[in-house]
């Protein structure tokens, strides 16, 4: 992955950071410079919670290039709990334990590499919601 | 080093990854005459999309839930590792940013075999304590590496803990005082660009793991004027079941202060979260007024023994975070294939 895009999309991947439009309030993610709602431009950034729920799911057997040593995963979209729906990998589940509404959390994970003269991709995932007492 | 009760701990987290190996399914691969451990052994492996950065995160995330803290006042982000992802790019600043501590932190990566956690939770502390941060951030993280078919494949497991230390007036546990001891003893080491660390057989015994925790805590009991009768609990680093209990046994300690926190067994030794992460497990369970002896040990080598007490705040804040028994729950078990596959014994590249 190029560089300079990676460093641009860290906030988003790694802290799952969006935008809020200070004009009609409109959470978006990723971060944008402009609002997808009322074209504003007076954004600010927004600190997602990483709470949400699975809305559909696949499981990839033939993977691109960098995502080959996780296959078979899970990949799906995800409504976060403030609105916006997110595509991300699925993991720390079997693919055919998924279900289609269960409450998932975001965690940070090892997304792909190209090749060990380029960076290692972090980024979001979601996984099933931590129960514990 | 006496802090005079001012530093203790504010928050902590633990992290172990899902995947489990038997220490048995790794004996029946490679039947090492006389290398099988006693009793039953789990051993905790990384997912394909871990490493010691997502385990640090996840770590430190579980942290900054207990102790709800505005990460800006964090001064300091400092991870121990030997397995780092990158042999060139912090580990740590991955993990301050993760937790928003960024950009006006001091964020670096501490190399000490197994023990540069409690080293980076002695700077930690003196950071806090000298008033040039009201937080700093300590934690160790590891998959740890072993070479396939060696003594160590054994119990090398991998997962992590993260400590906030911050006033003690905010502690859950606060820090009564702390030593080290450290030689240069050349018992374990990885040389630069190796995949696997070597070490000296029966020499990583005596003259290094006893003698220097054994060096360590004996400072620190004539420092603090204490015994070990005067500690609730003992927790050593822990390569094995059975070396925390022979240095236990041999400093004074009887075995019900230093058994209910052993989990090399439950998730291997993690290397530099190995200490940490059964520090986050006891804290997990003991009570207000519990005082706990740690002792860390890294090969090259030394050691750090320190001294805390645990305060009534631990129970008001411990069910904001995520129980170190809760991963130790989640254990799946896979096979050496897929062990092998996990810990990139096989290469696809």
């Amino acid at each position: 992955m190029d560089i300079a895009r990676l460093w641009r999309q860290q906030p988003s991947n790694i802290r799952l950071l969006g935008s809020r439009c200070r004009s009609c309030g409109v959470l978006t993610f990723p971060e944008r410079v402009r609002c997808a709602e009322c074209c504003s431009s007076e954004l600010q950034a927004y600190q997602f919670k990483g709470d949400g729920e699975l809305l559909v799911a696949t499981t990839v057997y033939e993977a691109p290039r960098g995502f080959v040593d996780q296959v078979p995963y899970v990949a799906g979209l995800v409504r976060l709990v403030e609105g916006p729906i997110v595509a991300a990998m699925i993991t720390d589940i079997e693919p055919d334990k998924v279900a289609v509404g269960m409450r998932v959390e975001m965690v940070t994970r090892r997304i792909c590499s190209s090749g060990a003269d380029d960076p290692i991709v972090y980024g979001y995932k979601f996984r099933p919601v931590a129960h514990h007492d | 080093m006496a802090l005079g009760s001012s530093v203790g701990v504010i928050g902590y987290g633990g992290y172990v990854p899902r995947f489990r190996i038997d220490a048995a399914e790794v004996d029946r691969v490679w039947k090492g005459p006389g290398m099988r451990p006693n009793g039953r052994v789990f051993k905790a492996v990384s997912g394909p999309d871990e490493d010691t950065i997502t385990i640090a995160i996840q770590a430190a995330r579980n942290a900054m839930k207990m102790a709800e803290i505005d990460p800006a006042d964090i001064g300091a982000v400092w991870f121990g590792t030997e397995s780092k992802p990158y042999a060139v790019k912090p580990t740590s600043t991955f993990v301050a940013d993760a937790i928003g501590a960024l950009p006006f932190s001091a964020a670096a990566d501490w190399e000490f075999a197994c023990k540069p956690g409690t080293e980076a939770m002695r700077a930690a502390a003196a950071m806090v304590g000298s008033g040039m941060s009201r937080y700093a951030m300590c934690g160790g993280a590891d998959t740890a590496q072993s070479r396939p078919g060696d003594a160590l494949e054994y119990h090398a497991g991998a997962g992590g803990a993260a400590f906030i230390m911050g006033p003690a007036d905010e502690s859950l546990a606060v820090l009564l005082g702390s030593t080290t001891y450290a030689t240069n003893t050349p018992d374990f080491f990885r040389r630069e660009g190796r995949s696997y660390p070597s070490h000296g057989q029966r020499f990583t015994g005596q003259p290094a793991y006893f003698h220097h925790i054994e060096s360590a805590v004996a400072r620190l009991f004539d420092e603090l004027k204490v015994g070990p009768e005067d500690f609730t609990y003992a927790i050593f680093h822990q390569p094995n079941y059975q070396f925390p209990l022979r240095v236990g046994k041999a400093l004074g300690f009887r075995k019900e202060q230093i058994e209910p926190f052993i989990l090399t067994n439950m998730v291997g030794n993690t290397y530099s979260g190995a200490l940490l992460l059964s520090f986050a497990y006891a804290l997990d369970k003991v009570a207000p007024g519990d005082r706990i002896l740690l002792a860390s040990y890294g090969s090259g080598a030394g050691s750090d023994a320190a001294s805390f007490l645990v305060t009534d705040r631990l129970a008001e804040v411990r069910s904001r975070g995520v129980p170190v028994q809760y991963y130790i729950d989640q254990g799946t078990p896979i096979d050496y294939a897929f062990y092998a596959r996990y810990t990139q014994k096989i290469k696809l590249t």
